[in-house]
């Protein structure tokens, strides 16, 4: 067990890091991700409540549909990201008017401060301290929540209902953070237990702690806050621009929006990269990135051995020079300078539930 | 006869003449976790007793392995870099990372046996 966010987490089940990560890429892992913030965000309608929003997040909110998600930051007044957040619209028409964000653990009471210091008053917001949060990942999530949860099999990527889980009342919507199609479910704190206890009760079911989430993510080449991205990375650079619409991105009103649109129109100054290793040394956090000459050019923000990619992985942020695949770099572990590439993320492909028309 | 000593930094020498063949015991990879890169010293090296000679890293961490005394390294276990598992798998046995031709005989003193070393690791919690 380890500390983090103030709460204490297992680095790893019994499974151990390695097979919980490859278990999770072949049948389903099980997270425990309560310790993420869930709150509400209510409005008198949902013109309203995205429009207070947009004004926090560059993320198309007010365009969202019905039961559709949407991942997108808040940013402070220079275009740093204050948190990263899945923000989800709900499905049923009378709730309409009201978000439910999930935003990470370890921001979540500044979040609520920053939204409570600039939402109208006609907004409110509610963190429901009540909710656990679990996440079932894998290629047979589907077929696994389909036994106490029917109408999940049938879900878009990317949406979310309300439902019940063996006859518990849950919000269900169809995403993760590990690259594989999967499922979040938010359930009353007093029903998580006899939820996880009836999914672990199939034989494609394992417990994933949080060394496999973080090395899950790597390869699905994900951000992980504090890290990859902060207060001092923009969406630009951190090579998020495929989450503001071209209308958001074009009107701005949203904070930093001057130095968003520059680094929009000049390209920014550095990248967020996927990183290969040649050899087999991996490269960690805070691993320096230099060029031929020695020189530094960036800096690795995540880095690790990926068991699916069967290798080490890394991202990181280098100046936009080297931003290309195939760009050869140097990753100074132990003194020398190992010979790396960028590479596109994901560095292991996405496979995320395709709806069939 | 071979004599099999421990250190405070979770290494074992197994020790016959005056060749200490070096790993991390069965303790150490536990705590490690998987393993999944190993960095070995050349052949020929001279190292000081506490100098870092190997880099193990699992999924978790990397972490260095000390010389655990002074003198030539004379063989370096070449199977642990295809196969870095086998410090989770045989890590007392196949999975030694190099032996060393001890210098001075001395720095064995105060060395843990292997019943001083399980109390060590109970200590520790």
């Amino acid at each position: 067990m380890v500390p983090f966010a103030g709460y204490e987490m297992p680095v790893q089940y019994p499974l151990g890091v390695l097979n919980e990560h490859l278990h999770t890429r072949n049948k389903a892992g099980l997270f425990d991700v309560s310790h993420m913030g869930q709150a509400y965000l209510s409005g008198p309608d949902h013109e309203t409540t995205a429009a207070a929003l947009e004004a926090l997040v560059p993320g198309e909110i007010s365009k969202l549909g019905l039961g559709r998600m949407r991942y997108t930051m808040f940013l402070n007044d220079e275009g740093g990201i204050l948190d990263d957040l899945m923000i989800t619209r709900s499905i049923a028409a009378e709730d309409d008017g009201r978000l439910m964000l999930v935003v990470n653990a370890a921001c979540k009471d500044a979040d609520y401060a920053h939204m409570q210091a600039k939402l109208p008053d006609s907004v409110s917001l509610s963190p429901l301290e009540d909710r656990a949060l679990l996440a079932l990942q894998g290629p047979a999530a589907a077929s696994v929540m389909a036994k106490w949860c029917p109408q999940a099999a049938d879900m878009g990527f990317m949406t979310a209902t309300s439902t019940q889980f063996n006859g518990n009342d849950c919000h269900v919507s169809r995403c993760g953070y590990t690259g594989e199609d999967g499922y979040e479910i938010s359930v009353a704190t007093d029903k998580a237990e006899q939820v996880a206890q009836t999914l672990l009760t199939h034989d494609d079911v394992e417990m994933i702690g949080l060394g496999a989430r973080d090395s899950l993510r790597l390869e699905a080449g994900l951000c992980l806050y504090g890290h990859d991205i902060d207060e001092t990375t923009s969406p630009v650079e951190a090579d998020l621009v495929w989450s503001m619409s071209k209308r958001r991105r074009e009107e701005g009103g949203f904070p930093g929006a001057e130095r968003i649109q520059r680094e929009l129109r000049d390209g920014p100054g550095r990248m967020r990269v996927g990183i290969k290793p040649e050899g087999k040394a991996p490269a960690r956090e805070d691993t320096e990135i230099v060029d031929e000459s020695g020189n530094k050019i960036g800096i690795v923000t995540s880095g690790g051995f990926g068991p699916s990619a069967e290798g080490p992985v890394a991202m990181g942020y280098v100046q936009s020079a080297y931003a290309a695949p195939g760009s050869g770099i140097g990753l100074m572990v132990r003194g020398e300078a190992r010979p790396a590439h960028v590479v596109e993320m994901p560095i292991v492909p996405h496979r995320y539930y395709r709806k069939q028309k | 006869m071979a004599e099999i000593k421990y250190t405070d930094d979770h290494e074992y020498l197994n020790i016959e003449g005056d060749v200490a063949t070096v790993g991390i015991t069965k303790h150490a990879q536990e705590q490690l976790g998987d393993v999944v890169f190993v960095e070995l010293p050349d052949v020929g090296k001279t190292v000081a007793k506490g100098d870092e000679a190997a880099v193990v890293e699992s999924v978790k961490a990397a972490a260095e392995v000390y010389a655990p005394v002074s003198g030539e390294v004379i063989e370096a276990n070449g199977d642990l870099e295809g196969n870095p598992g086998l410090v989770n798998e045989d890590p007392e046995g196949g999975a030694w990372f190099m032996k060393i031709k001890i210098a001075d005989k001395s720095e064995l003193e105060g060395m843990m046996d292997a019943d001083g070393y399980a109390k060590f690791v109970a200590e520790q919690g």
